[in-house]
């Protein structure tokens, strides 16, 4: 359903989301208005599905960035769900996984500084239902986020 | 660097469509075009816009599988954490890396076509890497990105 040519222009257009469309159309070898109109279907089809701004949170001032892998307590049965809207009500959490493995679920934490870390982690996420273990991954350094497929 | 409401309100908006331009986010924001521009510009200056990330179907692009990795090297010492990052990083399925501190020492996103894709990325290129030792399996069902305290 896809031919080579979208598949180009995704592989660019993922390298470099900010270029304008007369570029990404050059690199392409093509027409600006053929870039247009191709990214138009491929939005329409529902493969590019939008493009997000990237926040860097510590420049905001959230200087922690934790993981916190959580296993639940199976045996309730709206465990999952239970679990996920109420870790929806925490600001600071910014992003909620799910998974199949050893861990059930992954939340991505942020926060000013440890103190305001220590808060978070004892009075809103330890108080999540259904937690049957619950480990911390501490993040040091990113070294590659390009999340971009390679198509 | 001090923010506002305004500034939060057009990072929000921003996560959410990055393509918006300044004339339409200012409309909806009560704010001039010039005066959105500008706010928009300082938070990319200061590096709090830091990029756009482009959301394809994965899909239907014929990656159907992500996974997540933890890692636990064998062996320390800043050489081989440099040769095992830049060993990682050229790995074209290897989305995030994320150095930790934890269980285990780095965090890896890989995406693959399926499964026998993942065992064949697993076993080629993560398990011969420099100074790899352990390493853990999360298959990811389901994603969901939030607006985070803004």
């Amino acid at each position: 359903m896809l031919d080579d040519t979208d598949r180009r222009l995704l592989r660019y257009l993922q390298s470099d989301p900010t270029a304008p469309i007369s570029e990404l159309a050059e690199r392409c070898a093509m027409q600006p208005a053929t870039a247009a109109r191709r990214l138009e279907k491929l939005g329409a089809k529902g493969i590019l599905k939008g493009q997000h701004a990237v926040i860097d949170w510590s420049k905001l001032g959230f200087a922690v960035e934790v993981s916190l892998r959580f296993t639940l307590d199976k045996t309730a049965a709206r465990a999952f769900d239970e679990f996920q809207d109420a870790a929806r009500l925490i600001p600071e959490v910014i992003a909620i996984q799910t998974f199949l493995g050893r861990v059930d679920l992954r939340l991505s934490v942020v926060a000013r500084d440890m103190a305001h870390y220590q808060s978070l982690y004892r009075n809103q996420i330890l108080t999540l239902p259904h937690i049957a273990e619950v480990e911390a991954l501490m993040h040091v350094a990113t070294i590659k986020t390009t999340e971009t497929l390679p198509i | 660097m001090s923010w506002d409401t305004t500034d939060f309100a057009i990072l929000r908006a921003l996560s959410a469509d990055a393509t918006m331009s300044a004339g339409a986010l200012g409309r909806e924001l009560g704010l001039s075009q010039p005066a959105t521009w500008r706010r928009i510009k300082r938070l990319q200056d200061e590096g709090v816009l830091a990029g756009r990330r482009v959301d394809l179907d994965a899909e239907a692009l014929g990656f159907g599988v992500a996974v997540f990795l933890g890692v636990k090297l064998a062996t320390k010492g800043r050489v081989s954490l440099e040769d095992f990052e830049r060993a990682v990083t050229a790995i074209p399925e290897v989305q995030t890396v994320q150095h930790v501190l934890g269980l285990y020492d780095y965090r890896l996103r890989v995406v693959a076509r399926d499964l026998s894709d993942f065992e064949r990325v697993l076993r080629r290129r993560i398990m011969t890497l420099p100074g790899v030792g352990d390493v853990e399996a999360n298959v990811l069902l389901s994603e969901e990105r939030l607006a985070g305290p803004l």
